[in-house]
């Protein structure tokens, strides 16, 4: 496994930390912005892929980690990127312990639902609640500082974006892969499998079910509010539409479409739909149509997505080739 | 001495009284067969004392302690592992996984959020020897989705197995594989259960494995027992042979 | 008083719409199991189309007419249509498959009919405001009242009525809950469960245009109502129990309440009271008030 990885991940590395240098800047930038999806889509996997619960609220724990940061800004005057990100793992982790406590007392359809609506209180206070969010209009975000001020953030604001930020998301987005794929591959990870699987024999190997998902939910919310966190800097406001519930829908969309049953398919997802997005965004003011055509397509045509698809190919060929006369 | 008993023990489905006032005992180190007709409540029975199902009435003790209203995770910590009837495997993934996981949540490492799973060696060379013991070791890789039936059955009380309980309960551990693989997969159970010093209830339609592979037989007929006894007991029981030939054989 | 009297006609108008809106979706869950996310984009599509005719009739100079009410009900049947032409060719490919799928294509049908109207009709709302004028407004133990808000209200009532009589005293209405019990047995009875299936939906597209219709002369027919609706139809049918009708009538008129109370008393966290309210039933009675778990 330890070759395999190597094999895979060191190119990719590579490839990434080159970007800046090879790339222009604009490019850069959305691809920070689909890394950054990328985190949000591996916490969201964490439960469709790994635990089978399908939440249509992910956009709260997003949406809490960006207002966590621009909160910071507005009432304490706090623009250190570092403080962003521990105050949005510290009220992501809080509100999906708690929103998680609620929705995984349900399965299916329920907890779709209960998500839903819990992600849409948010929604509905970030909308209302002007005077401290800024309602519909939102909150900026300055350019923030990153380690006390060591490292040169004032200037040109698209340098700072496309280099010194580029890097800062590429870090986060390492660890933040290295994590998950630790979690899935451990025991708990395992743990999860096995509930995704058959939650009543789960039950009977002595697996605390109901305790497993509140778990992973919560690691689940946390690695979205990160992303949430991230994003924000990058987009320089936050509005409630980051808390609406069609913004979940997106994060469903990019995990199916990239393969929801593989580890990489929400990384891969995330990159493509940002791209497939920004392209249709450009392209036409109906992009939303475009979209959901593409969705539609997918499910009825590739439900194993991107990944899913590519490596039932390679599997096929690979048959085939073995089944070919010497 | 007893290792499990049950007194006037109640599960009633509307109208239907699934395990109706049953005192059922399970002595420390036999091979229980638990037999009667569809219906009769063996399983109900089952799922009542794994934790499964709630009773509506009676008690449940295990090692002399009250279990009856104890969740299905403090009876698995007391001791006490099922199988099911209707394989219930984890299907996703491979066979090795499948005992791992049992091993791992009995040791307590499912909490662990950040080792690899696979470097566990102690926890795979144990799944993996229970692999071979029951003959499952060539598809440790296999995932579970992808057994033959006869080895799913088998599996199935592999993952119940490796919990290491005091008290095993097997619902029916042969329905649905062909009468040329029951005596097999009968040996291989009862030869590891029996060596394992694991005590066992068996629950069985098929009269020749009843008697072939237990010690003592209890009879259970609409929610109530209705003999107890060992196998050459049961079998000259007249009560039972017209009962259970009367409700399960073609006249 | 009067303002009391206003406060339960407005919840009573609220429900009624709501009901319109919630029925359906859980009709449709009720029968197939599917939650429509793109539910909500057709009770939009029976505002825009019903607006649109109305519009075409509203040339300078012309009085609406009595008649013109009548126009209303292209809006439903437009929505009735469409979900006679969605069932079949969208979501029958995919009964079989998990249910995130199911939820994923009624997502895309959703961005996809949102833009739609956002093609066809443009990005400015469409309404007949002049219409409900027509009908003059009552005097109710002091409180003066639109008529035509009165005529949503008995609307929503009648809607109730006909869809309980539909369901409960007709033959149909017997294949219909048969098959929503258990799908196989009505298959192997002789049902055409594709047929009930496709009626199924259609009735409920039909609920919620004939909804977004009657709307549309008070609100107009604006861009993303579909999506706020499904929210709120949402709240009404966890309150009442997803695939529950009853439910759905019971959860509508509690929202309803709820909403003009909010509107008085706590308009900032109206809509996050009503969130909470849906939670809170779930937690205590998780199949809904009237639902089989």
């Amino acid at each position: 496994m330890r070759q395999k990885v190597l094999t895979y991940a060191a190119p990719i590395a590579v490839a990434l930390a080159a970007v800046p240098f090879v790339l222009p800047p604009y490019q850069t930038i959305l691809l920070s912005y689909g890394l950054i999806m990328a985190i949000a889509a591996l916490g969201f996997n964490l439960l469709l892929g790994y635990t089978g619960l399908l939440s249509f609220g992910h956009s709260a724990y997003f949406g809490v980690g960006a207002y966590a940061a621009a909160f910071l800004v507005k009432y304490a005057g706090i623009t250190s990127i570092e403080a962003f990100l521990l105050g949005g793992l510290i009220a992501s982790a809080l509100v999906s312990a708690i929103f998680g406590f609620i929705c995984v007392r349900h399965t299916r359809i329920f907890f779709s639902i209960l998500a839903l609506a819990l992600s849409q209180v948010l929604w509905s206070l970030a909308l209302k609640l002007f005077w401290v969010t800024g309602g519909t209009d939102g909150l900026r975000v300055p350019t923030p500082t990153l380690l006390g001020g060591l490292v040169q953030t004032t200037g040109d604001k698209l340098v700072f974006l496309s280099r010194t930020y580029y890097y800062l998301v590429l870090v986060v987005f390492g660890i933040s892969v290295a994590v998950m794929w630790l979690i899935v591959h451990s025991p708990f990870g395992k743990a999860l499998q096995a509930i995704r699987d058959n939650e009543t024999r789960a039950e009977f190997v002595g697996v605390e079910v109901r305790k497993y998902r509140w778990i992973a939910f919560l690691v689940s919310g946390v690695f979205t509010g990160l992303a949430g966190t991230l994003w924000v800097p990058l987009n320089g406001l936050t509005t409630p539409d980051v808390l609406y519930w069609p913004f979940s829908g997106e994060i469903v969309f990019l995990t199916v479409l990239g393969g929801f049953r593989t580890f990489s398919g929400p990384i891969v997802g995330a990159v493509a739909f940002n791209y497939l997005k920004s392209y249709a965004v450009g392209l036409t003011v109906y992009w939303q149509f475009l979209l959901g055509v593409v969705l539609v397509v997918l499910v009825l045509a590739l439900p194993s997505g991107i990944v899913g698809t590519l490596s039932q190919l390679r599997g096929r060929l690979a048959r085939s080739a073995w089944h070919e006369p010497a | 001495m007893n290792l499990l008993e049950t007194r006037q023990l109640k599960k009633y489905f509307g109208d239907t009284h699934a395990v109706d006032g049953v005192d059922f005992s399970v002595r420390q180190g036999e091979v229980l067969a638990l037999i009667g007709a569809n219906g009769a409540g063996k399983t109900t029975l089952v799922n009542v004392i794994s934790g499964l199902l709630r009773p509506d009435g009676g008690t449940i003790r295990f090692q002399a302690v009250d279990v009856t209203h104890q969740s299905i995770h403090d009876r698995i910590k007391a001791g006490i592992a099922r199988s099911f009837q209707l394989v219930n495997l984890f299907d996703q993934l491979t066979c090795l996984d499948n005992v791992a996981l049992t091993v791992f949540a009995r040791e307590g490492k499912t909490q662990r959020l950040m080792t690899l799973a696979e470097r566990d060696r102690p926890v795979l060379d144990e799944a993996l020897e229970l692999l071979r013991q029951f003959g499952l070791e060539p598809k440790a890789r296999m995932t579970a989705a992808g057994l033959a039936q006869g080895e799913r059955k088998l599996l199935d009380v592999a993952v119940a197995y490796a919990l290491r309980p005091r008290l095993l309960f097997l619902d029916e551990p042969t329905s649905g594989v062909s009468t040329r693989e029951k005596a097999p997969i009968m040996d291989i159970i009862t030869s590891i259960v029996r060596s394992g010093k694991v005590t066992a209830v068996i629950i069985e339609h098929d009269m020749d494995v009843v008697f072939t592979y237990s010690d003592r037989i209890v009879v259970m007929h609409e929610g109530k027992i209705l003999a107890d006894g060992t196998p050459e007991e049961i079998r000259r029981n007249e009560q039972v042979t017209t009962t259970l030939l009367g409700t399960s054989a073609p006249r | 008083m009067d303002t009391l009297v206003l406060q339960v006609l407005n919840s009573l108008f609220y429900a009624s719409i709501l009901f319109q809106i919630a029925c359906g979706l859980t009709l449709i869950y009720g029968v197939m199991r599917i939650v429509n996310l793109a539910h909500g984009n057709l009770y939009a599509l029976g505002a825009y189309v019903s607006g649109w005719v109305l519009g075409l009739l509203a040339t300078p100079g012309t009085q609406p007419r009595m008649w013109f009410f009548v126009l209303l009900l292209a809006g439903a049947v437009a929505a009735a249509a469409a979900g006679a032409i969605l069932e079949p060719t969208l979501l029958r490919p995919l009964y079989k498959r998990a249910e995130e799928y199911q939820l994923l294509i009624t997502f895309g049908l959703l961005l996809i009919l949102e833009d739609l109207m956002h093609m066809v009709w443009g990005p400015h709302p469409l309404t007949s405001s002049a219409l409900p004028d027509l009908l003059g407004s009552s005097t109710i133990l002091g409180a003066t009242y639109p008529n035509y808000n009165i005529l949503v209200i008995a609307i929503g009532f009648v809607a109730a009525l006909g869809v309980w009589a539909f369901v409960y005293r007709t033959k149909f209405g017997v294949i219909l809950r048969a098959t929503s019990q258990n799908m196989r047995m009505a298959a192997a009875l002789g049902v055409n469960v594709k047929r009930v299936y496709v009626q199924a939906f259609t009735l409920g597209c039909f609920l919620a245009g004939l909804g977004g219709a009657i709307i549309m002369p008070i609100s107009g027919a604006v861009l993303g109502m579909g999506i706020e609706a499904l929210i709120l139809a949402f709240v009404v049918v966890v309150i009442g129990g997803l695939g529950s009708l009853e439910g759905a009538l019971v959860g509508a008129i509690i929202v309803g309440f709820v909403r003009t109370l909010g509107i008085m008393y706590f308009a900032e966290i109206e809509l996050a009271v009503l969130y909470l309210i849906a939670t809170i039933v779930l937690l205590v009675r998780p199949a809904g008030l009237f639902g089989r778990a």
